[in-house]
């Protein structure tokens, strides 16, 4: 296997052949913020969390998605970079509706634990915050679109891991959702095995277990999924 | 099974040698009839058709009555050409074809207006030089024109190498937008490991305001087929498609013919022209999605998946289309390359610039007297485009500003029209080379409202899939309605400058990096109108309604 030596943020580091500059900071204790990501799925760059920038190219690069290269030197948090993920936590905030206070994820979400890791403390940018309803039609789970930041975890652990391949993504640009078998109700899906493995990958409150009190302040999160763990510590199959 | 692509023609109609078997063209005269979308949509099939039976019935003898493809002058038509005299009638209307058919009686003479001299002898036709010579969907026709030549000497005098080295001494660079050296690409796909390869003709075309891929595709299909197999042949590839946009009918159904006809002649295929080469060619349409001219969303698209981006690398040169290597080149590169094989790289090398060889297209558009297609060599100025060849603005009013680059581009003032389109100085000053739209815009045009416009359009054909884009679109359009509408603050105007940065460093892939450029150049050069909205609360250019509230405070 070959490896390569390279720099993040002026520690030098090696990595295997084909790992992302993500797992490589963190195997070496530097931490660069998700929100997409999830350690035994695949990686779609899609939330831009992650993006850093690397010496000599004009672009910033998702850092989950991007091979180590010989000889690289990766910038992973310049005032630029934070500026960056604060805006996109702004945006996840601003675009559906997330009031932490009522919501079944408080104290229990990554976009909350985002917000105060980057010490967002207001919000600039123009509230979209249009009504997109909810889904209760399974017996035992909940969808709130209104909290969903279409990190498309749930759609990933479905079909990677459960292989059911229910969920999938409708629509584009903002109308954009996360629907089950290509947006019949969930209560109706034929595909559904009803694992649960979507409420427990999902960050925010938008994936739910029914029955859970807003007062209870908890959505019942357990501990990942063991093996969805032991397949991350693997590396990518 | 009809042969034909056009609504209500038919075969016998291609070619309607009147008095006897010889050319026409030799022996008489020829009226060509534009059968391009443009003047289709003005009724130009009936004009054919009545010319035709008109002819038929009084004479004069020995006139050949052509379908051709795109005749380039599309403000005017229908167009009716005839090439002996050089004549050209435009707006000709099926039932007053009595001019058409005098001229054709009283034999050559010249008789083109001033304008449309200009509109036509400044251009330098080498993509687009079939375009309104050939009936688009006859191969013979082709072939009359050198069609397959350039093909046949690649495959059976050249070896791919050499093919490649030609394309790479011509200094051809992608006409797609991006301006990446094809030879430089054709070399990394042909280094790429892994069979089989793929060769994608990206005929996505969704820029607002552009149709130069739509003319080209529907005036010559050949020579954008031939192009590919030349590619093929040059990186390896044995299958190709034409991704095209679901909203070209004509298109479509122009191209399915031609791969149809060229199959069946060998020229595409298995085995062409009796050497060893093989390239399969099919169509793939797209449902409508902007972002599926990106060519990883296209990808996704042809495998059948959701069209959105993915990161790059790994680069479809080296893992495209079912994770093969992967050519994926604009219709315009493709119509270049059989030019280049049959005369030389040096040659092509010989027109346009040092940094951008080679002529371009464009599809002037907009406020501007001769809107149709434009055939250029790359470094010809603005102005020459838009006042020679473009004939200036509509009613005499005053040239305020050009956008190029589409909804990705940017919109360039009066100081620069002297200056050369090439790729690095339109860069330079804020907008793009682009596909080649060139929208033409007078001073009853707001820049702001402009912006406004573009904004509207990515936040619609945004995929969804990153958030920037996804969510910036969405709020950069309502600080911009805002302003447009008089109620926006000077806090809002940096707060756009802070977003459209962000939107643009962080986003996925080129639509939402693409997505603030409007934004950005209009600000440069019109800030003064964006000023006016924010601070005087009213529209210089008089096209922004101001919100009641904003005019009553």
């Amino acid at each position: 296997m070959t490896v390569h030596t390279l720099r993040i943020d002026g520690h030098d580091v090696a990595g295997a052949d084909g790992q992302t500059i993500l797992s490589v900071a963190a195997e070496n204790g530097i931490s660069i913020p998700t929100m997409c990501h999830l350690d035994g799925l695949s990686d779609t760059g899609g939330c831009r969390m992650c993006v850093v920038q690397i010496a000599g190219s004009p672009k910033l690069t998702p850092a989950c998605t991007t091979p180590v290269a010989e000889a690289m030197e990766v910038t992973t948090a310049s005032d630029e970079l934070v500026e960056y993920r604060r805006t996109i936590v702004e945006m996840m905030y601003l675009e559906r509706n997330h009031i932490c206070s009522i919501c079944v994820a408080n104290n229990h979400c990554e976009l909350q634990d985002r917000a105060e890791q980057l010490s967002v403390q207001h919000f600039e940018l123009p509230v979209i915050n249009p009504n997109v309803g909810i889904d209760a039609t399974h017996p035992l789970f909940a969808i709130d679109h209104n909290r969903c930041i279409m990190c498309t975890r749930c759609v990933r652990v479905c079909g990677e891991i459960e292989g059911a391949h229910t969920w999938g993504v409708m629509g584009a640009g903002l109308d954009a959702r996360v629907v089950t078998d290509m947006g019949t109700p969930w209560g109706a899906s034929s595909t559904c095995t009803s694992c649960g493995k979507c409420v427990q990958v999902c960050p925010t409150g938008a994936l739910f277990e029914k029955g859970r009190s807003i007062a209870e302040g908890s959505k019942a999160r357990r501990p990942y999924l063991p093996y969805l763990r032991a397949v991350g510590q693997d590396g990518p199959s | 099974m009809s042969e034909t692509a056009t609504p209500g023609g038919d075969g016998a109609s291609q070619r309607r040698p009147v008095e006897d078997t010889h050319p026409a063209v030799s022996a008489g005269l020829s009226a060509y009839v534009c059968e391009a979308v443009s003047c289709l949509s003005r009724s130009s099939h009936e004009v054919l058709t009545k010319l035709g039976t008109q002819i038929a019935e009084r004479g004069p003898s020995r006139v050949e009555v052509k379908r051709v493809g795109c005749l380039r002058l599309c403000a005017e038509g229908p167009l009716v050409h005839v090439p002996q005299s050089g004549q050209m009638f435009s707006r000709v209307r099926p039932d007053e074809l009595a001019p058409i058919l005098e001229a054709l009686t009283a034999g050559p003479q010249h008789a083109a207006s001033t304008t449309q001299r200009e509109f036509f002898e400044r251009q330098v036709p080498i993509a687009t030089e079939n375009s309104g010579r050939i009936d688009p969907e006859s191969l013979d026709d082709y072939l009359d024109a050198g069609g397959y030549a350039a093909l046949g000497r690649a495959i059976r005098t050249m070896t791919p190498g050499e093919v490649r080295d030609e394309i790479t001494t011509s200094g051809l660079r992608g006409r797609g937008g991006a301006g990446y050296p094809t030879g430089l690409k054709w070399n990394t796909v042909a280094k790429a490991t892994g069979t089989p390869r793929y060769v994608i003709c990206n005929a996505d075309e969704g820029d607002p305001g552009a149709f130069m891929d739509r003319n080209i595709l529907e005036s010559d299909p050949h020579r954008v087929l031939e192009g590919m197999a030349i590619a093929a042949y040059a990186v390896g590839a044995s299958a190709g498609y034409v991704y095209c946009r679901g909203e070209y009918p004509l298109v479509v159904a122009r191209v399915r013919k031609a791969i149809r006809d060229a199959t069946r002649r060998d020229y595409l295929g298995a085995t062409i022209m009796d050497t060893k080469f093989s390239f399969e060619v099919d169509v793939r349409l797209g449902a409508g999605a902007y972002v599926c001219g990106e060519e990883t969303a296209l990808i996704a698209s042809i495998e059948g998946g959701r069209g959105s981006p993915v990161p790059r690398p790994p680069y479809p040169a080296v893992s495209g289309l079912y994770d093969r290597p992967t050519l994926i080149n604009n219709v315009e590169t493709f119509a270049n390359v059989p030019p280049i094989i049959r005369n030389g790289g040096d040659w092509f090398a010989s027109i346009g610039t040092a940094g951008s060889r080679g002529t371009k297209v464009f599809a002037l558009a907009g406020r501007v007297v001769n809107t149709g297609l434009v055939e250029v060599p790359m470094g010809t100025t603005l102005r020459a485009i838009v006042f020679d060849i473009g004939g200036g603005i509509v009613d005499g009013r005053e040239f305020k500003a050009i956008q190029t680059g589409g909804p990705a581009g940017g919109c360039i003032p009066a100081e620069f029209l002297d200056m050369p389109v090439e790729y690095e100085s339109l860069t330079k000053i804020g907008s793009m080379m682009g596909s080649g739209g060139m929208i033409v815009m007078d001073d009853t045009s707001c820049m702001v409202d402009l912006a406004r416009f573009f904004m509207d359009f990515m936040r619609e054909e945004s995929c969804g899939k990153c958030v920037p884009c996804r969510v910036g679109t969405t709020q950069l359009h309502v600080l911009l309605t805002r302003i447009t509408s008089g109620l926006a603050s000077t806090a809002d105007l940096v707060t756009l400058e802070r977003l459209a940065g962000m939107v643009q460093r962080t986003s996925l892939c080129g639509l939402g990096q693409g997505a603030p450029n409007p934004v950005f150049s209009t600000l440069r050069y019109f800030r003064s109108e964006y000023l006016a909205h924010i601070e005087e609360r009213r529209c210089p250019a008089g096209v922004c309604e101001m919100a009641p509230e904003a005019v009553s405070a």
